[in-house]
This record gives structure tokens, C-alpha cells and sequence, in this order.
């Protein structure tokens, strides 16, 4: 499977671009553009981390993560947990966060990853509820009331506190992609795709996989706990049921499939699509029918354009280019 | 905080609890255990039905039994309708470990924003003569609305139980995932024997579902709590076998219940998720797995 245009220069190049428009826009207000752009476009970049954590285990490997609201979840209680013992500022908590979630993952793989795929997806669905209830249960982070924390109202040099987080999401974000995409062209992906294909004549190639589903499961796990890293500051305020909520484990598989879960490309288009889509239908229509909308095209996409929109693209370009 | 009356409470209860446990879980065991369709949208069918019993009992008065009786065989066609697509869809083509997987969840998550579209979040009841009223004797009691579910989810297990090892349709389906070929030399066609498999795995969510709103309150967002039960149950019971799922059934229901009892109701929903944990990490084949 050959990668589209963008060579290894052209990847870095376009995020270095991506990252300087994202400092000028916070930093110096070269567009003077409504402040909400900055609040949605955070939730936008929070989902292409999320999409592409969860695309490392599923779209490569064919392993489904449900557990992906858990992950972000105890991303974001490990920040507060920081934030209470020391006040640890926001540099701290990013690493610290997906740590703790790294580890998660690799428990979770330890435990489940030698049985039939199936029941590593039942199991990340059981620990996302399991994790809930002790959250609910856990009067230290706030319990089933929830815990306020106070962010401070500017960040210099950025404009205000919201533009700072959305820089650092975009930067997160950035990190995600180059990490997806650097497993993808390394060796390892190599592995990750021969054991979506098929898992026994893998191992018996001599891909050593149980060490590669170890590998992938600490890694999405890390980029899941990074992203919900800054939530509660993003939020200000943070309980069970908003960290736990079901849409980020939906999105996170609805957006990797719609895009194309083939490529580190498929969950980062998927994610701007649909976060972008999903942001406005918020504003402008109702949050629920926004909601429905999702499912009803993970349905669709996945019943119709399995291969998701870089699928098409490839298909529409290839096919264009027989014609010639 | 420790009392035998307590203590004896509990196990009544739970014991109650496990058999409408074991109902709600057979549909899965037919559709995962014997069929190997991961249907993760089974618990939204149940809660599904619950919303179907509140309708048709806040409307018209009707008792939530009798419509969850009356609504098998829709939900059987619907299933029927639900295998079919999934068949072309993705088993057709091999490809149903991922996305057949994403497909239910998809299909999840609709009846759940669906039903919140209609019914908002609140939770909803019933109204039927057995509910709200307990026989004692001294400090024990058995509540009828545990009872009455109790007795129609162990009268439903008999039924299917009964189809399943007697009839032809009922050996065929048992079959049909063990060994594909050997069925269709027996001169049955696995796809129309899953489709009826499944057509019955969806239908016992009806009445599941009518029992379900009869023992607690539901909102459309409790199915999710209700996966972990289904799948420890239909784990914990070795996949595909249908005493073992009552057995499965009744020990969940002793364990939440006790846990409930005497740590707390918070403490109650990981109970079923921490079993599930457990049995997939050291006895991934279950209790009584082949």
C-alpha cells in the first residue's frame, strides 16, 4: 500500500506551516476573528488526537477500542490529581497524563490482547465503566459532584487562556499525526498491517505480534491520555458523566472510519470533517439531533465506503488516471 | 451494619435479580455465544423494548408483560431484518471484525439519541397491580415486582432452552458456528439458520425490556450499564451455553446484590464489569466453556 504524494520533507513542512499560522493567529491576532473559533477549534484538534490514538490500535491492527472516553477520562482526572498534590502546571500534566494512560493501555493489553480481538473490545468497553465508578466513588478528584479548577485568565504571550490551550492542542495534535504516521512507515507498521490481514500467518512469518499489540495499545493509550490531559482547564470545571461522556469513544471510531482507517490521513481528515460538522450542527441546530447525525453516518460510511473517504479519493484519482 | 435478616435479604434478591440477569443475557449468548455475532447493540434493543412497554402502558393502560409478548415477534423481524444487512454488509465479504463491530456500536448509539429525542432523559415506570407491593414473613420480603419478572425470565429460559436442544431450527443454529459445511451437507442454509438464530436473539429482547422497566426505572442512556452484565454473564457462562448462562445469571445477581447491600449501590455496576474483567483475563473460556 503506497502512501499518497506527501513525502517525509512534505509532511514536515506542512505541519511546521500549520504550527506557525496557529502562533501567529493566538499569539499576535494577525486575523481579528470571533474568539469562539478558538474554543470549537480546540474540541476539533482534541478529536484528530483522539481519532488517530484510536486509528494506531483499530485502523492499523483491526483491534476496536470502546474504551476511548475512559482513556481520555483518566487523561484529564491525572491532571487534576497533579493539579491537587502540587499545582503542577500545565507542562507537567501533559506528560504525566499520558503516562498513567500508557501504562493503562499496556495493562489492558497484557490482560486481554492474547485472546480473539473481539474481547479486547468488550474489555476496554468494561474498563471504561469500571474506571467511572471508582471515579464516581473517588472524593479526592471530586467524586460524582465533580471538582472546580481555577485557570488564570491570561497566558503571555498568547491573547487569552483559551487561545494558549488551542495552541497547545494544535501542537498535540501535530505530535499525534507525526507519531501515527512514523509507526506507519516504520517497520512496525509494516507489522501492524500484516496482523490486521491475518494474525496466525504473522506470527508464523515471525512478526513478533503479541510485543506489537503491546506496543500499539501503550501508544494510543499515551496520545488518549494527552489529549484529555487539559480538559479540566478547558472546561474549568470537570465531573464523571462530561469526561466519561459515550461521544468521545464514538467519534473516535466514527472519524477514523469516515475519513479512511487505512492511513494516519484517514482520522486526521475523518476529525476535521466531522469535528467541524459537529461544532457547527451544536450551534446551530440541537447537540442531540448533532449526536444522531454521527451515527447515522458511522452507519452509513461503514455499511457503503468502508475504505472512508481516502478510499474514494484513491479510487476517483486512480481511476481517473486509467482513463488517460 | 451486618445482620443474618440482611444478609438473607440480599441473597433473596439477588438470587430475584440473577434470573432477570440470565433473561436479558440469552439473547446475547444465541447472537455472540452461538451465532459470533458481537452484538453490542443487544442491551439497546432491551431498552428499547422497556420504552415500547412504557408507551403502550402509559397510552393505553396495557400490562407491560403482555406487550413485551406481543412485541417477540416484531423485534423477531427486526433482527431478521438486522442479520440481513449485517450479512451483506460485512460477513459476506469477511469483514465483520471491525466494522461489524462499528456497525452495532453505530446502531447503539441511534436508539439511544433516538429515544432521547423523544422521551428526553427522565427516567420512566410502569404502572401494573404487581408492582409496589411485597410478601413478609417476619424481617424477609420478597417484593412482586422482582418476583413476577423472576418467574416470566425463568418461564422464557425454559422455552427457548427447550427449542433449542429439541427442534431441528433450534440444533441447527447451535451448529451452524461450529461447523458451517457440515450443516449445509445436512442440508440447511447457515445464512437462513443465523437469520433465525438472530430474528430469536432480538425477540427475547422485547420481553427482556418489558422487564426490565418493571424492576427499575429506565432512561435510554442505562442500556450501556447493561453491556457489562450481558457480556459477563455471557462470558463467565462460556459462550453458547444456555444453562451456563443461568448459572452465570444467578451468581452476577448474588454478587451485585451483597455488593449493593453492603458497600453501597455506587459500588454496584462495577461488580458485573469487574467479573467480566477478571473471567476474560484468567478463564476467557468460562464456567462451563467447551
Amino acid at each position: 500500500m503506497r502512501m499518497p504524494a506527501l513525502k517525509l520533507s512534505a509532511f514536515w513542512i506542512c505541519a511546521a506551516v500549520v504550527a506557525l499560522v496557529g502562533a501567529l493567529l493566538t499569539i499576535f491576532d494577525v486575523v481579528v476573528i470571533n474568539k469562539f473559533i478558538f474554543f470549537a477549534g480546540y474540541v476539533v484538534l482534541q478529536y484528530v488526537v483522539l481519532a488517530t490514538a484510536w486509528n494506531i490500535m483499530g485502523g492499523y491492527m483491526g483491534y476496536v477500542n470502546f474504551g476511548t472516553a475512559g482513556f481520555f477520562a483518566v487523561g484529564a482526572y491525572a491532571s487534576v490529581v497533579l493539579y491537587n498534590l502540587i499545582e503542577a502546571p500545565l507542562a507537567l500534566m501533559i506528560p504525566f497524563s499520558g503516562v498513567v494512560c500508557g501504562l493503562l493501555g499496556l495493562a489492558m493489553g497484557y490482560l486481554t490482547l492474547r485472546l480473539r480481538g473481539v474481547f479486547f473490545a468488550i474489555a476496554t468497553l468494561a474498563m471504561a465503566i469500571v474506571l467511572e465508578t471508582m471515579i464516581i466513588n473517588w472524593d479526592y478528584v471530586g467524586g460524582a459532584t465533580g471538582a472546580y479548577i481555577l485557570r488564570s485568565r491570561e497566558m503571555a504571550p498568547f491573547g487569552d487562556y483559551v487561545e494558549f490551550l488551542f495552541f497547545v492542542m494544535l501542537l498535540l495534535a501535530i505530535f499525534a499525526v507525526a507519531v501515527a504516521r512514523g509507526l506507519e512507515i516504520s517497520k512496525a507498521g509494516r507489522g501492524f498491517i500484516a496482523i490486521r490481514d491475518d494474525e496466525i500467518a504473522a506470527e508464523c512469518a515471525g512478526v513478533p505480534t503479541l510485543r506489537l499489540k503491546l506496543i500499539a495499545t501503550t501508544v494510543s493509550g499515551f496520545l488518549m491520555g494527552v489529549a484529555g490531559a487539559p480538559f479540566a482547564l478547558y472546561v474549568g470545571f470537570i465531573e464523571p458523566s462530561s469526561a466519561f461522556n459515550l461521544v468521545y469513544a464514538v467519534n473516535a471510531i466514527a472519524m477514523p472510519m469516515i475519513g479512511g482507517a487505512t492511513t494516519w490521513l484517514g482520522p486526521l481528515i475523518g476529525a476535521l470533517l466531522l469535528g467541524t460538522v459537529q461544532q457547527v450542527a451544536t450551534v446551530t441546530i440541537s447537540s442531540e439531533l448533532n449526536l444522531l447525525i454521527v451515527g447515522v453516518v458511522l452507519v452509513f460510511f461503514v455499511i457503503v465506503a468502508p475504505e472512508g473517504i481516502v478510499g474514494l479519493l484513491r479510487k476517483w484519482l486512480g481511476g481517473r488516471r486509467d482513463d488517460r | 451494619m451486618f445482620t443474618v435478616d440482611l444478609l438473607i435479604n440480599a441473597l433473596i434478591a439477588g438470587v430475584l435479580l440473577g434470573g432477570f440477569y440470565a433473561a436479558v443475557s440469552l439473547g446475547l449468548t444465541v447472537s455472540f455465544g452461538q451465532l459470533n455475532i458481537v452484538n453490542i447493540a443487544h442491551p439497546a434493543f432491551i431498552i428499547l423494548g422497556s420504552y415500547i412497554a412504557y408507551m403502550c402502558n402509559s397510552l393505553w393502560g396495557l400490562d407491560p408483560i403482555l406487550t413485551g409478548i406481543i412485541f417477540i415477534p416484531v423485534f423477531f423481524l427486526i433482527g431478521v431484518g438486522a442479520y440481513r444487512l449485517y450479512y451483506e454488509s460485512f460477513e459476506r465479504k469477511d469483514d465483520e471484525a471491525l466494522r461489524g463491530l462499528a456497525f452495532f456500536f453505530g446502531v447503539m448509539f441511534i436508539i439511544e439519541v433516538a429515544l432521547i429525542m423523544v422521551y428526553g432523559v427522565d427516567f420512566r415506570t410502569v404502572q401494573a397491580s404487581y408492582i409496589g407491593q411485597s410478601w413478609k414473613a417476619g424481617a424477609i420480603g420478597v417484593p412482586t415486582r422482582m418476583f413476577v419478572p423472576f418467574c416470566v425470565a425463568i418461564a422464557m429460559f425454559t422455552v427457548v432452552f427447550l427449542y433449542m436442544s429439541r427442534t431441528f431450527n433450534g440444533r441447527a443454529i447451535k451448529a451452524v458456528a461450529q461447523d458451517r459445511l457440515a450443516l449445509q451437507l445436512m442440508g440447511a442454509d447457515p445464512v437462513k439458520i443465523k437469520q433465525l438464530g438472530f430474528g430469536i436473539s432480538i425477540g427475547t429482547a422485547a420481553l427482556a425490556g418489558a422487564l426490565l422497566i418493571i424492576i427499575i426505572p429506565v432512561e435510554p442512556s442505562v442500556g450501556r450499564l447493561y453491556i457489562g452484565q450481558v457480556f459477563a454473564i455471557a462470558v463467565l457462562a462460556g459462550l453458547g451455553s444456555i444453562p451456563g448462562t443461568l448459572v452465570a445469571g444467578l451468581v452476577l445477581g448474588v454478587a451485585e446484590s451483597l455488593v449493593s447491600t453492603f458497600f453501597g449501590p455506587s459500588w454496584a455496576p462495577a461488580v458485573a464489569f469487574g467479573i467480566l474483567l477478571a473471567a476474560l483475563a484468567f478463564r476467557p473460556q468460562g464456567l462451563f466453556g467447551r
